[in-house]
């Protein structure tokens, strides 16, 4: 199967400073006063004035043509982004991605709707927005006003309608489109549940055609029911490919899990372990973590520490490194611990940032962040059998029976 | 579904883009339908309607010649007044409107660009494109005028066509300019009607260009490219100062200038409109 889709190391970064959406003329005639040689340069080329963030970050995948895939992920994970970069409503900043045949984007229903034109008005209007003919519009009027069930009303301005009726118009349009692929954001939630039934079917109909669609939705089951491929983002990165039903199962028990993303600190925005996910499964050897450091200055000769707690709240181990110095930016910082023998259950993980010190040299905290999910070890227990007598460590032990003579000495290990 | 005739490679771009001609004329039914429907809106839910297409101009003329024909008693190079400053007002007001609107078309369009793809040039193209049907309506009301006051139009009458493209383009040009900037700068929107009303004084829509030294004139062309513009409008619709004069080639020159750095800016600044707007 050729690929429809191909999407490579795609990235999309946002300044920091950009979080307000537009500025005012009289802030950049004040900052060109203070810094005339600093907007020059900007003005000149596209210079990084204020740190970066990113939306998405190095993401790739395929999708086979004909080939139904869902988008899952956490809000903010950047799966909006993603389908307005392929839907070309916006730039990429890295990275690269092709589309073969022709796109229908349908990140909302109805854009275009106006609401003193009448019915037939804005089919046609909408229709020509999502990028179809005229032609082809009015070859299918009837079909869509029957579709959406409002044949009464054709010539009735759509502020006359109710809403109910006008998201029903408006999907009708959208799901005439005759797009190779078909591009969709969550429009899947209008109507009501008979409609939702027949723009399921409809989209189920439009992948046996042969047509390529990518589908972000938080709807479990209709995905379950379209998808055979899922691609899961977490915090702008792929965090798992896979057939549906599994990479849905997944995610599912990853959202019973406590919420990482609303956890989420300021700066530290999130961590997981080096292969993957948050379970540790060995006892010995070293347990990598990644944390994810979104930072709106730098850090000159500060201190990070690392500190993990058990389901008791006792201090079992913590860490510490300085002087540490980070550019202002989105920053990945990977911490090995050479081995983590600890008795299997769940620890909670609290980092510390301060900038300039730390927290006996007069340092500035920057920010405490316990986080989240907590660090689960799904290990063999090593040392005694009762939780009451095991302790914090797992490490496991041997007896040897003193021989006097020093012979053969039968041996008792305590991980059988 | 082997062929794949709408291959498109998403990359970073940098720099100065031109805009993709092809690409718009795949997209002129849209072009269209933003002007149907802007159109239709215009004039829905209003109780005069289009009537407001003729009172506009006619209320305009009837208070310049008021104030700057009677009280004021500028020149009008021997025509009547109202018939003078009409035929100025006509690619004014066409002019006027189509800036004001475009500068605004991004902004207002906001959950379209944030939601679809289309050429973005197409928002400030469609805005400037409402304003023809007003001029239309307009210019037959000056013909009916032009019989009121036993004035035959001049044969060179039918170039009005070629000049009101020429205002489109000066209105597109400014509008680009404006519209862009006015997605990182809302300041633009309270800059544009004071715009608008000075760049008006500088033009002779009220006065007659004959009050300007005849030395400055070609600065004077060259600085506002709508004076050879509205120049050639009254020289072909009433025969005044003879054929084009020089200042409508300077015109066009800077309109030209004007609309193809527009074009540019605008095409830089678009890969921002949908994070921005």
């Amino acid at each position: 199967m050729p690929s429809a889709i191909v999407v490579e190391r795609l990235g999309k970064r946002y300044r920091l400073g950009e979080r307000e959406p537009y500025g005012a003329l009289r802030d950049s005639i004040a900052r060109a006063a203070r810094a005339p040689w600093r907007l020059a340069r900007r003005l000149g080329r596209r210079e990084p004035a204020e740190p970066w963030v990113a939306a998405l970050d190095n993401v790739s995948f395929d999708v086979a043509e004909g080939e139904v895939v869902g988008i899952i992920g956490r809000n903010g994970s950047g799966k909006s982004t993603l389908l307005k970069i392929l839907s070309r409503i916006t730039e990429p900043s890295s990275g690269r991605a092709e589309v073969r045949g022709r796109v229908g984007s349908l990140l909302e229903v109805g854009t275009g709707f106006h609401p003193e034109l009448t019915g037939r008005e804005n089919v046609f209007v909408n229709g020509a927005i999502l990028g179809m003919r005229r032609r082809e519009i009015a070859r299918r009027f009837d079909e869509i006003i029957d579709f959406a069930d409002v044949d009464r009303f054709v010539d009735t301005p759509v502020k006359h309608y109710s809403s109910g009726m006008q998201m029903r118009l408006a999907f009708a349009v959208a799901a005439h489109l005759e797009p190779e692929i078909l591009l969709v954001d969550e429009v899947l939630a209008v109507g009501d549940i008979e409609f939702q039934k027949k723009c399921l079917g409809k989209i189920g109909a439009v992948s046996r055609d042969g047509r390529t669609v990518l589908l972000v939705s938080h709807q479990m089951n209709q995905l379950r029911r379209l998808c055979r491929r899922c691609v899961w983002l977490e915090a702008g990165r792929v965090h798992e490919i896979g057939p549906g039903g599994e990479t849905l199962a997944h995610y599912e028990r990853a959202l019973l899990a406590p919420d990482a993303a609303a956890a989420a600190g300021r700066v530290f925005r999130q961590w997981q372990l080096a292969g993957g996910g948050h379970i540790v499964r060995i006892v010995d050897g070293p347990v990598t973590i990644d944390l994810r450091l979104a930072l709106a200055e730098p850090i000159s000769r500060g201190h990070l520490g690392m500190s993990i707690y058990s389901e008791r709240e006792e201090l079992v181990a913590g860490w510490a490194f300085e002087p540490l110095d980070l550019e202002a930016g989105s920053r990945d910082v990977r911490i090995t611990v050479a081995s983590l023998p600890l008795r299997p259950g769940s620890y909670r993980l609290v980092f510390s940032l301060f900038d300039r010190g730390n927290n006996v040299t007069g340092g500035a905290l920057v920010e405490q962040w316990a986080a989240l999910p907590p660090l689960a070890l799904d290990v063999p227990p090593l040392s005694h059998p009762q939780d009451h007598w095991a302790g914090v460590l797992n490490v496991s032990a041997e007896l040897a029976l003193a021989d006097e003579a020093g012979a053969d000495a039968p041996i008792v290990s305590t991980s059988a | 579904m082997s062929h794949a005739p709408h291959t498109h490679v998403i990359v970073p771009r940098s720099g100065w883009a031109p805009v993709e001609l092809g690409e718009l004329w795949e997209y002129r039914e849209l072009v269209y339908l933003l002007v149907w429907r802007d159109v239709k809106i215009r004039y829905k839910q209003t109780v005069l309607g289009v009537a407001w297409a003729v009172l506009q101009p006619v209320l305009t003329m009837v208070i310049f010649s008021i104030f700057f024909g009677k009280l004021g008693g500028l020149s009008s190079d021997g025509y009547p007044y109202p018939i003078f400053a009409y035929c100025a007002l006509l690619p004014w007001q066409l002019f006027a409107f189509g800036v004001g609107q475009a500068s605004e078309s991004v902004v207002l369009n906001q959950r379209m660009i944030t939601k679809v793809y289309f050429p973005r040039v197409i928002m400030p193209m469609a805005s400037v494109a409402v304003g023809l049907v007003d001029f239309a309506i307009s210019f037959l009301v000056l013909l009916v005028l032009m019989a009121g006051y036993h004035i035959a139009p001049s044969p060179a009458i039918v170039a009005v066509p070629v000049l009101a493209l020429v205002v489109v383009a000066a209105a597109l040009g400014a509008g680009l300019w404006l519209s862009a900037l006015n997605v990182t700068y809302r300041d633009v929107r309270h800059a544009v009607p004071f715009l608008i009303q000075v760049w008006f004084f500088a033009t002779p829509v009220a006065y007659a260009t004959s009050s300007v030294p005849p030395a400055w004139r070609m600065v004077y062309a060259l600085v506002n490219p709508m004076v050879g513009v509205i120049d050639s409008f009254r020289w072909a619709l009433l025969g005044a100062g003879g054929p084009p004069p020089a200042e409508l080639g300077i015109s066009i020159l800077a309109i030209t200038a004007m609309l193809v750095s527009g074009l540019f800016y605008f095409r830089r600044m678009e890969r921002r409109f949908a994070d921005v707007v």
